[in-house]
Order: C-alpha cells, then sequence, then structure tokens
C-alpha cells in the first residue's frame, strides 16, 4: 500500500505502517551512524541528554557526501543498518521510534521495535543522487569532527521509502523473497 | 625509454576518481537497464526504476551516485620501458585521490587505525596494486570501493578434493549471508587459485572487468553464466525486496596454485560498480 506521512512518528501513526508498505515520508529527521550512535549511547550511559529529543524522532542511517557549492546536501543513500544493531534497542527505549537504513536486523531489534513501536524503513542502497534531492534542509547540530559522521537535522519532503520490519515484527525481506519463490514454483 | 612526469599521473588518477564516483559504466547501466524489463513485481521494478533514476541523475548533474564514495583501489599496468620522473610513483597516486576527494566533493571515508580509527580526512591511502608489464605506457584503473558490499565478502582455503561442487556452493553461500546488505542488485568478483592474497586480488580484478564480458577460458565462461543463473534463483531481488535480479553480473579470475589447494575468494559489489581507466 502506498502512504504518505507527515512526522513526528507516533505510536500510533507507527502501528498503521506495514511491511511492505510504499512511503513518502515528510518531517525533520537525524542523521546518524556507527560513530555518532556510539557517542549518543555513551552520553545516555552517563546519564546526559542526547543532541535532539529523541521522543518519536526518526533516525537515518547515512554519511553523506560533502555539499558542493548551491547544494543543500551532497549524495545521501543509506548505510548498512546492521552496524547500528548494537545501539538501537538504547535508542528506541530513550523514545527514538523510526530508523532508515538498509539491510538485515538482529532479532534484538526487532523485539525492541515490537516493544516500543518501532518501525525499520528501507531506502534504496545506492541511491544517494537521487534520496539527495528530497532533502530540503540540513543543519549539523553535534559531533562536527565526525565530519561525514557528525549528527545533522535534516527536513525532507516524500522521502520514498518502503517499509522492511513493522512494529509487529513483520518483514518484507522474508516475506518477499518468500512471495518470489513461491510465485515461481 | 619514455620519461612520465609523477604529476601526470595525480592528474590522471584525480580525474579518474571523480569520474568513477559520478558516472556509471555502461555495461552496468545495460545490464540494470535489461532486469528492470524483466522483473514484474511491483516492488522489485520500483527498486530498479529508481536505481536508474538515480544513475541519471548523477550523469546529468555530475553528483556522485553514491555516498559512500569508497576506498580508492588503484591499479596500475606500468611497462617496464617507463620511467617516472620528478616524484615517487605513491606520493602521485595519493596526491591524485587527495585532489580528486576534495574537489569532487566527494565523501572521505577512510580511517587511519583499524581499531583505534581516526578519519584520515583527504581519503588516502589509496589500496594500490602495481604490475610490470611490456611497453612503455602506464594503464590506470580507479576503482572507488564502497563497503556495505565489501564487508559481505569472503575467502576460504579449499581442499582439492572439494572440487567445482565446492566452488560452486561457496558462491552461492557469500552471496545467502550477503542477503539484502551489500544494496542488491549487486556484482560478484570471484578469485579462484593462487595464494590466499592472490584468490583475494584476483575476485577485485574481476570486479573491474566489464559485466558483458567473459572469461576467455569457456569452461569458466560457462561457470559464469550458470553461477550468475544459480544466484539469481535464490530470489533475494532488488534490494533484498525478493524477485529475479539479485545480481547483475558474475566475473570469475583464476591462476594457478598448488598442489595442496583451492583457494577461493568471492569479493562482491553493489550495483553502484564504478571503475574508469585511462593509458598514458
Amino acid at each position: 500500500m502506498e502512504k504518505h506521512i507527515t512526522l513526528p512518528l507516533t505510536a500510533e501513526l507507527a502501528r498503521t505502517l506495514h511491511a511492505g508498505d510504499t512511503v513518502y515520508l515528510t518531517g525533520t529527521i537525524y542523521t546518524s551512524r556507527d560513530a555518532g550512535h556510539k557517542r549518543m549511547c555513551e552520553a545516555l550511559a552517563r546519564g546526559e541528554e542526547l543532541p535532539f529529543d529523541p521522543t518519536d524522532a526518526t533516525i537515518y542511517y547515512v554519511g553523506p557526501t560533502p555539499a558542493k557549492p548551491g547544494q543543500v546536501i551532497g549524495s545521501a543513500g543509506p548505510t548498512t543498518s546492521g552496524r547500528m544493531d548494537a545501539y538501537a534497542p538504547t535508542m528506541m527505549s530513550v523514545g527514538a521510534r523510526g530508523m532508515i537504513g538498509k539491510g538485515a536486523r538482529l532479532p534484538e531489534v526487532v523485539e525492541a521495535m515490537k516493544k516500543y513501536s518501532g518501525v525499520y524503513f528501507g531506502a534504496i542502497g545506492g541511491a544517494g543522487a537521487l534520496l539527495a534531492k528530497c532533502i530540503k534542509k540540513a543543519e549539523l547540530i553535534a559531533y562536527e569532527d565526525l565530519g561525514a559522521e557528525a549528527l545533522r537535522k535534516l527536513y525532507v519532503e516524500e522521502m520514498p521509502l518502503v517499509v522492511i520490519i513493522d512494529s509487529e515484527g513483520r518483514n518484507l525481506y522474508e516475506e518477499g523473497r518468500a512471495a518470489y519463490l513461491a510465485g515461481r514454483k | 625509454m619514455r620519461e612520465i612526469e609523477a604529476s601526470r599521473i595525480t592528474e590522471v588518477v584525480k580525474r579518474l576518481c571523480m569520474e568513477a564516483n559520478e558516472h556509471l559504466p555502461e555495461d552496468v547501466k545495460c545490464a540494470i537497464r535489461d532486469c528492470r524489463a524483466c522483473e514484474d513485481g511491483a516492488i522489485a521494478q520500483g527498486v530498479l526504476d529508481n536505481i536508474i533514476e538515480n544513475f541519471e541523475i548523477a550523469d546529468r548533474e555530475n553528483v556522485p551516485i553514491c555516498q559512500d564514495t569508497g576506498m580508492a583501489c588503484v591499479f596500475l599496468e606500468i611497462g617496464q620501458d617507463v620511467h617516472i620522473t620528478g616524484g615517487l610513483l605513491a606520493d602521485a597516486v595519493n596526491e591524485g585521490v587527495r585532489q580528486g576527494y576534495a574537489e569532487g566533493y566527494l565523501r572521505k571515508s577512510v580511517v587511519k587505525d583499524p581499531i583505534r580509527r581516526g578519519n584520515t580526512g583527504d581519503n588516502t591511502p589509496a589500496m594500490i596494486y602495481t604490475e610490470i608489464v611490456a611497453g612503455e605506457e602506464i594503464k590506470i584503473t580507479v576503482g572507488p570501493k564502497g563497503f556495505g558490499s565489501e564487508n559481505m565478502s569472503m575467502i576460504r582455503m579449499f581442499k582439492p578434493s572439494a572440487g567445482l561442487q565446492g566452488i560452486k556452493d561457496f558462491i552461492l553461500e557469500v552471496v545467502e549471508t550477503a542477503g539484502p546488505n551489500p544494496c542488491p542488485p549487486m556484482v560478484v568478483g570471484v578469485g579462484i587459485g593462487g595464494t590466499f592474497d592472490k584468490a583475494a586480488l584476483l575476485a577485485k580484478k574481476a570486479l573491474m572487468r566489464p559485466i558483458d564480458s567473459e572469461n576467455p577460458d569457456p569452461y569458466y565462461a560457462d561457470l559464469e553464466k550458470e553461477m550468475l543463473q544459480k544466484v539469481n534463483a535464490l530470489g533475494i531481488g532488488p534490494q533484498g525486496f525478493g524477485g529475479r535480479t539479485t545480481a547483475i553480473g558474475l566475473n570469475i579470475e583464476t591462476m594457478p596454485t598448488h598442489i595442496a589447494g583451492m583457494p577461493c575468494a568471492v569479493n562482491i559489489n553493489c550495483h553502484v560498480t564504478r571503475h574508469k581507466t585511462e593509458v598514458i
């Protein structure tokens, strides 16, 4: 099903999304990948606040190329989400709900998604030039020293995504492949 | 003896870094378009449409196809009658990478230590492979390699008794394990033979060969076709969402090996299989 949704991603909204849905996302999201997640989780462990309010937030796993003059941001496609599996349950435990990336997730992430009504969206890996077109604003908010891995606040319009894993734990990687193989028989 | 200025090498490497990251090779574009025509699922078609639109934007606007502009793998075939003047070869290549990644607004994705990390800030050092060949030219190939796919690659030292079946099973095992992670549809590079290190290098070189070419040995050309078909029968599909196109190409490179061994490396690449060559 095709859906156009506006953030923030409340638990109610999250529960209306199902694996296999094509979603066009509009609103504010935050970027973070390996080094940024490590720092945020270390900050939480020390009892410190995050650089942004995680309540109902959506995090995009991306490290963009530098913006050329006149560009809002450089190419900005998703990185492999599995590297954030160690941190994702912690992020959800403080309120973050949406994750945008690509690739498989561990069972403990899926369990946390079921517990906190999380949604894992897939953006097309390797389509960084296309995805950059949906990003209308980009602002560096923390960890500038990490370069491409710094935390950014983005405003996106109609960002094309697919729900890979929904808040009930249903998984498009499993269902899509099974459906294709069943259809071939 | 022909003299080539090191600065000439820098200038070519710089340009190749930028061009390889912005413009996908024609063979890869054709393969993606052909696969789009063969998919019948709506999600798979949609993914491939977006992938095509993406490389068209990159072509038109001279922007990176993918944000992971990779580690710069630089292959140099140096004629033995060439004398490089005015600087060291490695310095010239790294300076080209430094300039190309700065001027091309490419991402700096290299850390200075594998465990202690820390970005080098200029995407150096390049991964440099030199080969001395006949003649008085230098053939330079730059293949930026992203790590979403690099991370899903594997090598195994087989006993010779594992035979052809062992190799076939291993290729499928690597692709199956990679699943949706390396941004399928992928390109699969297979290196068989040599030593532990040479097998890996052969697999990387296999990724630099056009995917519409075939191994000159008919035995391996047939194996390439058979394994591409088997990989695509796995049903992983574009982005892993299910479908016919799991891989758009599979190249095999081989060399002699030891009586006791049969090394096999499988190097996975994404649909953004970039490489650009120039001869000076």
